[in-house]
Parts: structure tokens; C-alpha cells; sequence
């Protein structure tokens, strides 16, 4: 029999003395060590740890672990697996209210903690997540349809054109509003891929995640799931948009378009913030709120364009301050042909690359300047320097985000390769990841310890 | 004629039936009849410079309105591995409350409202845990896994508490018994609750995340007394070691009771050890009352699954309304609900501790659960009755009631919450049924508790996927437990030994003052028992009085002792100096001297006064005896005596020239 069975996780020394006393994982065993008796049941240890101790639960739930070099003697009196699935119960079909479809991508969303291993096991199906969040079904009715199962930071392009072409699937249905459940990490980028993949939608398209695993009481994935439901199936708003907490506390939601949101803690729950601008909206449980007056309408018609296209020749190079040209020879060589900048200031690279970004332009490789500053757009009129990385091919890329800059010119290199023909798709904005002028509260990171602040955050949840 | 229910009578009758007795006169064997069964969890801070899973200060408290920033959570219930809610979490989902949480800048950081993840656990605090886990004889674990202990009251912000067992399987000694240990965890401390009121519950911060241990008793007490004698040990234990803190809030117990056929109950916070025995008592009572109680109702319904409440909405205008919770209800917007307990007269007022019936258990669920604020309920059971009996008769008739069999409850709560607060009033009936429902409760000063929350199930703890383990080295242990100092019991026992009076001991040891005396009397050659008045009675009786200098600390006293010492002084000048000293610390011994307006003077001097205070009596004296000249020349000569000569001995100078 399959070792692996019988010893979960154990390796090495641990593996040895578990068969030495033929006790296996789930096994209920008593060991004698030289600190003392101790009881329990043994459970499977995590991949990465060591392989001097055995984990054991005691009769309390707490779990501790022995080290072997300790034990004197132990035997198994017992055996209990414990097997592990969340109770279903039927999502209710409530008529008069709207069809949301939920798509499945993987990350903390819909997931939960296997107590013991400290594994991820995902919770998806409509009933699942009705016995987990039964508000849901006051808000809509539900189909879910898992598409991968992938952490945030793998997602990359196959599974964007797969969840283009899902949703282009699922529009053609009748559908009236779509949300994808996704890890945190990468959520923006998806948000801005699937903004060029999906133009002229007809229905909002919502991305949600949770920043707390759904496992914590404390987590903030009900919320984020109410408030996407909330939006997909019943707001006016038809683009594609980032549903995450707008404060961090449990009080309301904001809606972000996919080409100007970013990931901007860590950590905290309030980590998605709209970059140059205001956020679409706010949601609640109850309702959103527009604050943007423009935005797409929602329409009764299919008549969505499924663009699936992604050249994975395309790098991004953050510049620094003591950047070599080899770099870029090396990305050249390599065989990239799109390059996006994130330079400095208004948009600056220094002039010891200079020659390889000639080289660079004369292998045609197409070159978009962006911004580490992330707020503001880049200017390569002002200083000389700009306008000598303009003659050399950079392309200044106003004031889309760095990450978005990458989306969107491998999304172009992937349908054509004329410079004129990019320039042109990268440079016409197709749902504000260029904006013509940013407003004045769409640069808004206050300082702590300023008295008016701090007398702000006091009254105001952050 | 219909014969006169007295609830008061019932109350007292049941009291009677259930055999209940005040403490004072209870014996063993009262507790073998009721089969009192009792264990401990006792909490205590340890003295650390850093929280324990974030860099904060610990130990740094601020009033309830000085915060910076206010954060809100609610606390959602997660499914256990069984795939079941914890009983516990529906109820606190049940209740819907919106949780505050304030946070200061001094003493908070992101960690505690849960928006970073934990920082490496604080070594130092892991450290002192570990030396207090060698030193209660546990076998200790071979690597730490911190552990999530689930707690959706809102408590924690992030629904859990990081905690980990440090060791299993100690034990303690008492007087006459060993008591065992189940285990000792590191966790980090809760927030502490500013309101709670309605829907609203607000807590800070500011304790949150401090470093604490838990030690578990095994239900090995049999009686009140030895539950308190089992705390205090476990407290001095602690204390004995000086790494812990002291101090209002610094140690609290959860006291566990149960009856024969009962079940553990679990007293929460307990803040004095003082107050354990009466509420230990009175909660073995309590259970053993609703075991009589659940036999009165069995014998009454056949089926008790069958059983049902039922309801009515009235009509504020219909009745005449005088209490005053009513009139708000009525002006604030509410609903008036009464609600039929078919078969459950006498059983209101049933008696369930002193002072206490059984209603009581209703109302607190109507407040905990359904948050409807006391006072928020009446009933037919009432000493006095609040709604008039004509207005009664009304209600009775709209829920078609049988007189001689039901109770009528009346309960007036916003819209909102009637449909939770019917359900709570039912579920609890039903539970009567069953004995005695599995919950928390909140402990009085006067003896007594009421529902707090339903006691959480063993599904409740996960491992923190945040968290590596952390391999506790033999060598490291090895090391550690050459630190420890001698335990409590060996400490006793040198007490008594010494000579120490018995009535400062508890002092003593709670304020470990132990290693201090020790040097006074092994290094300094201390009378052991002057040294034990000097600590135990003196040094208690100026804590009382006085406020303690800012950089007082205990050793100053044998700095006192040897400059007494050094300079020939005798005692009590020394307690006379104490006062000073622990008011001003920094004081030179010299200058505490003049304050107290001491003046040397040699035996010499003391004595020649002797006979010309021995000429005054004989002059002025009414009744002159020798014990009486013998003492008013002791009375005079004593202020200036003090400090230069032993009391004693000049006692006896005296004796010897008036003969």
C-alpha cells in the first residue's frame, strides 16, 4: 500500500520513527518521551516543516507537536480519519429576482480551512455557498461554474481568454450579471484584461475576492460576495469592475473599473483603491450608489465583442537608479518585443541605457513609458530626457498604471504586430485606463499625525 | 373557589424541595449529595515589554474615549469540520450586533483590528511562559503550534484567539491534596468592553493582543473552599515567579461547576478569588434546581417535543399602563408581546439561586440574545404583580389560558427582534426539558450569575495557517529550568518553618515578596519573625494608606533594613521609617529620619531619666502601683526611646530601678 496514505506529510527521521511504532496519521496514540506522557491523535504535518517532530491533536482540540529525538515509546490504540465536506443545502430559486452566474477561478473567496491539515478546501457549488451565506439568495438567483482552480498569482493569460470566452458564453445566454470569484493578489490585472477582452458588455461583470480567507468569522468574503451579487444582478453599471471593501470596516463596498484600480496594502480589507479618479460606486447589501455620472448603461441586447487575444512576448522593466543596459539587451535577445517602462518622475529612465533602447527600437520592439509615482501622468516634454527617450521610440502612456500598461500591450501584440496599428490601440482608451483629466480628489493619500486628519479618521471609518 | 398561587411561596418552597443551603452552613456532605464537581482556567498577564504577536507596548490602557479611530466588524459563523455551526456562533449570529472596536495609536496597530497578518511570536513572553510551564511541572511540548480558539462575541476582531499549548499533565499541591493539571497555553489577551447595548457592542483595544497563560485544572475540587485554595496556589504560583503582572485585571479565572447529572458551566472573569467559593456554591445549586425542575415539567408533559409556546401581539391602548419600561416601550415605537407557556405554572418561579427564580434565565436570553434590554419582560409569576390582574385576566383570555396550568410572559421589544426574541423564549422552555443548557455565564459580586453566552463546542480550535511551529530544544529547556525558583509549596512550608505569622502569607506570596524576606532574614540575619510582621503586616498597612513613590520597589526595605543595621538602630524604627520611604524612595535614610523628627540618643540618656520620671509619679499619681509607675514611665520614655534601644530592654531597666 501506498505509503503516502498512512504517513501524510511525515519525512525523513518523523517517517522513520511513525513506522518504527506502526502508527500511522489519524491514529490515536499514546507515546511515552523523556518530558513526560502525552495523548492524541496524530495528525499530517505540513509539506515544508522539519522532520524531527510529530503534530498531534490532544483531547482539548489544541494541536502540539513532540520532537522524536524524545521519544521513548509509542503505540497506536486507535484510529479515526476524519473525512471532511461541507453540507449542501439547495440554493432556493426566488422568481422576480436576477440571474447571476458565478465563475470559479480558485483563491479565498470560496474556500475553506481543512481544520486539521491546514489545507484549502474550496466551497463553490451554489449550495455550498448558500449554507455559508444564506443572505444570497435574497439578493439573486445563483449558478455557479468552477472554470480552474488557481491561486491569484498564477492566474495569467490562457485563463483570461478562458474566462473571456465564458463570459461571451454566458451573455449569449441571457444572463444578467456575471461575478468571478478571484484571488486578491492579481485581481486588477484580470479586471484589465477582461476590460479589453470584453467590450460592449451588456451586463456588469464583477470581480470579488476576500483579503480574509472565508474560514475567519471575522472575514470579509460574505460581504464582498453580497455586494458583488448586489451589483452584478441589479445595478446599471455594465463594465467590468473590481468589488472589494471600501472602508475597512464591514460597512460598504466600492465598485472600480478594471483599468484604473490597484492593490495597495498588503493586508488590510480597504487594500483596492481607484487610481486618478473616483470609484464607480458604492454598494451595499440594499444598494449602489453611482458616483461616477458617466459610465456604460446597462442594455437588454448580446451584442458583447469577445476580443481573446494575449502575446506573452511582452516584459515590464521598473527602473533603477543603477540600471545597466544589458537589461535590455538581455530582454531583446530574448526575444520580448514589448517593452513597458516604469519609470521615474514624469517618466525617466537615465542615459546609460540609452543605447540599448536604440537597439532595442531597431529590432522593433514596441516601448510604452509608465509610472512608479502611480499617480499622474507621464510628461516626456518637459526635460530633455524625455524627449530623447521620445526620438528613441518611447511612447509616453498618459496616465495608465503600470500593470495595465503590460495588459494592454500584450493584449495589442497579440492582434497585430504594425507600430501604427499598436500605438493606436494602446493610446485609445477603451474604458478610462487613460482618462483625459484627472479630478482633483483623484489623488488622495493623507498624511497621520496632521491635526485635521487625525480628526477625520476619528469620525470617518477608514 | 380558585385556591391562591403564591409565587413568593413557590419560590421557597422549591428552595426547600431542592434542599438547598447557604453556604455558611453547608458541609461536604451537602456537596456529595449535590455531587459538586469543580475545575479552573486560570488567565494571567505576563510581564512583557511587546504584545505577543505584534510590536505594540503592552500594557500601555487609556480611558474609554481617548481613541483615534474607530473600526466595525460583525462576526459571521464558519462551519466546523463536521460541517455544523458552533452553537455558540449562531447565537452571536443570531443576535446580529455591530461591533466597535477603538483603537489608540499608543497602544494599537493594524495587527489588532486584524488588517496584518502576525508578526513572529514575542520570544520574551514565550520565554516566561515556559519557565511558569516547567515550574507547574508540565510535560512540555516538543514544538509549539499556535492554535485559532474561535470567539464570535467580538471579543477578538478576528473571530479567534491566537493561543498555544506550552505544556500537559502537571500538577499542584495543596494542603491536603494534589490537584491535577489538563495544560498551560500562551494566548493573546482579549479586548476589553467599553457598552453593550441593544445591537451595539463597543470594545477597545488597548488589552488586546497582551501576552497571557492559561492553566487548567482537571474537576478535581470538591467543594467551594478548595477551588479558592486550588486558585490562590495556581495565582501565587505565578506571582512566585515575578515575570507576571500584577495588579487590577492582570489574573482572571473561568471558574467550571457542575452538579451531579448536571453539566460544566463555565463562570467567566471572575476578577477575585475571594468571590469564587459563593458563586461555585450557588451555580452547583442552580444546576441541581433545574434538574428538579426539568422532573416537575416531565411529570407534567408527556411529550416535550410537542411542546410549543404560544403568542399574541396586544394593543398598548387596551391596558392600563403604569411601569414605567412599558410606557417607554409604548412611546418609543414598540411591539407588546404575550406569549402562553402551556403547562408551566410554578415553574416561573421556580426557585434557581438566592434571590433568583427561573424567569430570570428567560429575560437574560431576551437581553443577550434577542438584545432587548432589561428591564424587558413580566410575567404571572411576579412577587408583585406589574401588569394589573384585571389587565392579566385580558391577556389570559386572548392566548386562551389555562389558569391552573400556564404561565403568560409578557415582553415588549422593537419590531425588529420579536420574531428572535419568540424563538429565544421558546428554545429556552424547551431546553428546561433537557436540564441544563450548555453556556457561559457572568459572575456578581453578590454569589450570583446570568447567561452569557452558550458555551462553544470542541470544534471551535484550527491551526493558524499564519503561523510556522516553533521547536522548543531540549537543551533550551534544560537551560530554562535552572531559573526557576523554589514553588509555592516549598515557600509555604519555609514560612511556617520560620515562624512566619500564618494571616501574612497570602499577602506574602501574592505580592512575592518571598525572595525579599528570604534575604532579609538568610543575608541580613533577620528575625524571621520580625521580618514577616515587618513585610506582612507593616509594609500591607502602608500599601493601604499611602501612594508608592514612582521608582518604589521592594528591595529599598532591606537598603532600610541594613542602614538600621549599620547604624545600631533597633525596631520598629524601621516600620516607623517605611511610610516615608515607600512615599518618597529616593529619600536618604539620614533625612526620613529628621522627617519623622528622630532624635539619637544613647541608652545612657534614656536611662537616667528613669528616676526622675519615678520621683513625678510618686508626686502626682492617684493610684500608684508599680505596674502602673512602670508603665506611665514607659509611656513617656518610648518616643525617645524608639530606634535606640531595644523596647525591651529598657522595659527591664525600668523594672529593675523602681523595685
Amino acid at each position: 500500500m501506498d505509503n503516502t496514505d498512512f504517513f501524510q506529510g511525515y519525512k525523513g527521521r518523523s517517517l522513520e520513527v511513525l513506522k518504527k511504532y506502526s502508527v500511522r496519521v489519524w491514529g490515536q496514540a499514546e507515546m511515552n518521551t523523556t518530558r513526560g506522557e502525552f495523548k492524541g491523535t496524530i495528525l499530517p504535518r505540513a509539506s515544508n516543516d522539519d522532520d524531527e517532530h510529530i503534530v498531534m491533536k490532544v483531547i482539548t482540540g489544541y494541536n502540539i507537536g513532540i520532537d522524536i529525538n524524545t521519544i521513548i515509546d509509542m503505540k497506536e490504540v486507535g484510529y479515526k480519519k476524519a473525512n471532511y465536506a461541507i453540507p449542501e443545502k439547495q440554493f432556493p430559486y426566488t422568481e422576480g429576482l436576477p440571474q447571476v452566474k458565478l465563475f470559479g477561478t480558485g483563491g479565498t473567496i470560496a474556500s475553506r480551512l481543512d481544520y486539521r491539515t491546514g489545507a484549502v478546501i474550496p466551497a463553490f457549488s451554489p449550495g455550498e455557498l448558500y449554507g455559508a451565506v444564506p443572505e444570497l439568495a435574497d439578493i439573486c438567483n445563483l449558478e455557479t461554474e468552477k472554470i480552474f482552480a488557481v491561486f491569484s498569482e498564477n492566474m495569467g493569460p490562457q485563463q483570461y481568454i478562458e474566462l473571456a470566452k465564458a463570459i461571451g458564453r454566458e451573455i449569449e445566454k441571457g444572463v444578467d450579471g456575471i461575478v468571478i470569484g478571484h484571488g486578491t493578489d492579481t485581481l486588477h490585472h484580470t479586471g484589465a484584461a477582461l476590460t479589453f477582452m470584453c467590450q460592449n458588455l451588456p451586463v456588469p461583470v464583477v470581480l470579488v475576492g476576500s483579503q480574509r480567507s472565508s474560514d475567519r468569522p471575522s472575514s470579509d468574503a460574505a460581504l464582498n460576495l453580497m455586494h458583488a451579487m448586489k451589483t452584478a444582478g441589479t445595478s446599471d453599471i455594465a463594465e467590468v469592475m473590481v468589488c472589494m471593501f471600501g472602508p475597512t470596516s464591514d460597512e460598504y463596498g466600492l465598485l472600480h473599473k478594471g483599468t484604473r484600480v490597484r492593490k495597495m496594502h498588503s493586508s488590510y480589507r480597504s487594500t483596492f483603491r481607484t487610481i486618478g479618479d473616483t470609484p464607480l460606486a458604492m454598494v451595499t447589501r440594499e444598494k449602489v450608489t453611482p458616483i461616477k455620472k458617466n459610465y456604460h448603461k446597462r442594455r437588454n441586447d448580446k451584442n458583447v465583442i469577445i476580443k481573446p487575444f494575449f502575446s506573452d512576448k511582452v516584459t515590464m522593466v521598473y527602473y533603477y537608479t543603477g540600471m545597466k543596459p544589458d537589461v535590455i539587451d538581455g530582454l531583446v535577445a530574448a526575444g520580448y518585443k514589448g517593452i513597458v517602462f516604469v519609470g521615474t518622475g514624469l517618466g525617466h529612465v537615465n542615459k546609460e541605457i540609452y543605447p540599448a533602447i536604440r537597439r532595442a527600437q531597431a529590432a522593433g520592439v514596441h516601448m510604452y513609458m509608465t509610472l512608479q509615482t502611480i499617480w499622474g501622468y507621464v510628461q516626456m516634454y518637459v526635460y530633455d530626457t524625455g524627449r530623447d527617450m521620445m526620438a528613441m521610440g518611447i511612447i509616453p502612456a498618459g496616465n495608465m498604471l503600470p500593470e495595465v500598461g503590460y495588459i494592454k500591450l500584450s493584449w495589442a501584440l497579440g492582434q497585430t504586430d504594425d507600430p501604427e496599428e499598436v500605438k493606436k490601440l494602446m493610446l485609445t482608451p477603451i474604458n478610462d485606463e487613460i482618462t483625459e483629466r484627472e479630478p482633483y480628489n483623484g489623488y488622495l493619500v493623507y498624511q497621520g499625525g496632521v491635526p485635521e486628519v487625525e480628526e477625520f479618521i476619528k469620525k470617518v471609518h477608514k | 373557589m380558585k385556591t391562591q398561587f403564591d409565587p413568593y411561596s413557590n419560590y421557597l418552597a422549591t428552595l426547600k424541595k431542592i434542599g438547598y443551603v447557604p453556604r455558611k452552613e453547608a458541609t461536604q456532605e451537602d456537596y456529595n449529595r449535590i455531587g459538586f464537581m469543580s475545575g479552573l482556567e486560570v488567565h494571567q498577564q505576563l510581564l512583557t515589554d511587546k504584545k505577543l504577536f505584534c510590536n505594540c507596548p503592552a500594557g500601555i490602557f487609556h480611558a474609554h474615549d481617548d481613541f483615534d479611530a474607530e473600526v466595525i466588524r460583525h462576526m459571521r459563523p464558519t462551519l466546523s469540520e463536521l460541517g455544523e455551526y458552533d452553537g455558540t456562533a449562531l447565537m452571536e449570529f443570531k443576535t446580529k450586533k455591530e461591533i466597535v472596536y477603538r483603537i489608540n495609536n499608543e497602544n494599537a496597530c493594524t495587527y489588532e483590528v486584524d488588517d496584518t497578518p502576525p508578526f513572529l511570536i514575542n520570544r520574551q513572553a514565550l520565554e516566561r511562559a515556559l519557565q511558569i510551564t516547567i515550574l507547574s511541572k508540565f510535560n512540555v511540548v516538543g514544538e509549539v503550534h499556535i492554535t485559532r480558539k474561535q470567539y464570535l462575541d467580538g471579543s477578538i476582531p478576528t473571530g479567534f484567539q491566537r493561543t498555544a499549548i506550552l505544556g500537559v499533565e502537571g500538577e499542584i499541591q495543596l494542603k491536603n491534596k494534589k490537584v491535577r493539571l489538563i495544560q498551560l497555553s500562551i494566548e493573546e489577551d482579549s479586548c476589553r468592553e467599553i457598552s453593550d447595548i441593544g445591537h451595539r457592542r463597543v470594545y477597545k483595544t488597548d488589552r488586546l493582543g497582551m501576552p497571557l497563560i492559561e492553566t487548567v485544572t482537571y474537576p478535581d475540587m470538591v467543594n467551594p473552599d478548595e477551588v479558592k485554595e486550588a486558585c490562590d496556589y495556581i495565582r501565587f504560583l505565578n506571582r512566585s515567579t515575578g515575570l507576571v503582572r500584577t495588579g487590577m485585571g492582570a489574573g482572571r479565572q473561568d471558574v467550571n461547576v457542575s452538579c451531579k447529572g448536571g453539566t460544566r458551566i463555565e463562570i467567566k472573569g471572575v476578577a477575585h478569588t475571594k468571590w469564587i467559593p459563593e458563586l461555585t456554591h450557588n451555580e452547583c445549586f442552580r444546576q441541581w434546581a433545574l434538574l428538579s425542575l426539568r422532573e416537575e415539567l416531565l411529570s407534567r408533559v408527556k411529550d416535550p417535543k410537542a411542546w410549543k409556546t404560544e403568542s399574541a401581539l396586544l394593543d398598548f391602548d387596551a391596558f392600563k399602563i403604569t411601569h414605567p419600561a412599558i410606557k417607554d416601550a409604548r412611546d418609543n415605537g414598540q411591539k407588546l408581546v404575550a406569549v402562553r407557556l402551556p403547562e408551566f405554572k410554578g415553574i416561573l418561579s421556580y426557585f434557581n439561586q438566592p434571590g433568583i427564580m427561573f424567569a430570570e434565565e428567560i429575560s437574560d436570553r431576551l437581553k443577550v440574545i434577542a438584545c432587548i434590554e432589561k428591564p424587558n419582560m413580566v410575567h404571572t409569576e411576579l412577587p408583585q404583580q406589574i401588569i394589573t390582574s384585571a389587565d392579566m385576566e385580558i391577556i389570559k383570555m386572548i392566548l386562551n389560558t389555562d389558569e391552573e396550568k400556564d404561565a403568560v410572559i409578557v415582553f415588549w421589544a422593537p419590531e425588529a427582534d420579536i420574531k428572535t426574541a419568540l424563538e429565544t423564549i421558546e428554545e429556552r422552555c424547551k431546553m428546561a426539558f433537557e436540564g441544563i443548557p450548555n453556556e457561559t455565564r457572568k459572575s456578581f459580586e453578590d454569589g450570583t450569575t446570568m447567561f452569557e453566552r452558550v458555551l462553544p463546542g470542541a470544534d471551535r480550535m484550527y491551526p493558524d495557517t499564519d503561523s510556522m511551529p516553533i521547536p522548543l530544544e531540549g537543551s533550551y529547556i534544560g537551560e530554562l529550568a535552572k531559573t526557576i525558583p523554589n514553588d509555592v509549596h516549598e515557600r509555604l512550608a519555609q514560612m511556617i518553618q520560620w515562624g512566619i505569622p500564618a494571616d501574612t502569607y497570602h499577602y506574602l506570596l501574592s505580592k512575592n515578596l518571598f525572595p525579599i524576606i528570604e534575604k532579609a532574614i538568610v543575608e541580613l540575619g533577620v528575625d524571621p519573625k520580625k521580618a514577616g510582621k515587618l513585610f506582612g503586616h507593616e509594609l500591607k498597612n502602608v500599601e493601604g494608606h499611602y501612594e508608592a513613590g514612582d521608582d518604589f520597589d521592594y528591595t529599598r526595605i532591606l537598603d532600610l533594613i541594613k542602614f538600621c543595621k549599620e547604624n545600631g538602630y533597633h525596631s520598629p524604627l524601621g516600620a516607623m521609617m517605611l511610610p516615608e520611604l515607600y512615599q518618597h524612595p529616593n529619600m536618604d535614610f539620614n533625612s526620613i529620619l529628621t522627617v519623622i523628627k528622630f532624635k539619637k540618643r544613647s541608652k545612657d540618656e534614656l536611662i537616667s531619666q528613669i528616676d526622675f520620671l519615678s520621683k513625678k509619679f510618686d508626686n502626682e499619681a492617684k493610684n500608684n502601683t508599680k505596674e502602673n509607675k512602670a508603665a506611665w514611665i514607659m509611656g513617656q520614655i518610648r518616643p525617645m526611646a524608639v530606634g535606640n534601644i531595644c523596647l525591651a530592654e529598657l522595659k527591664s531597666e525600668i523594672d529593675n530601678m523602681i523595685q
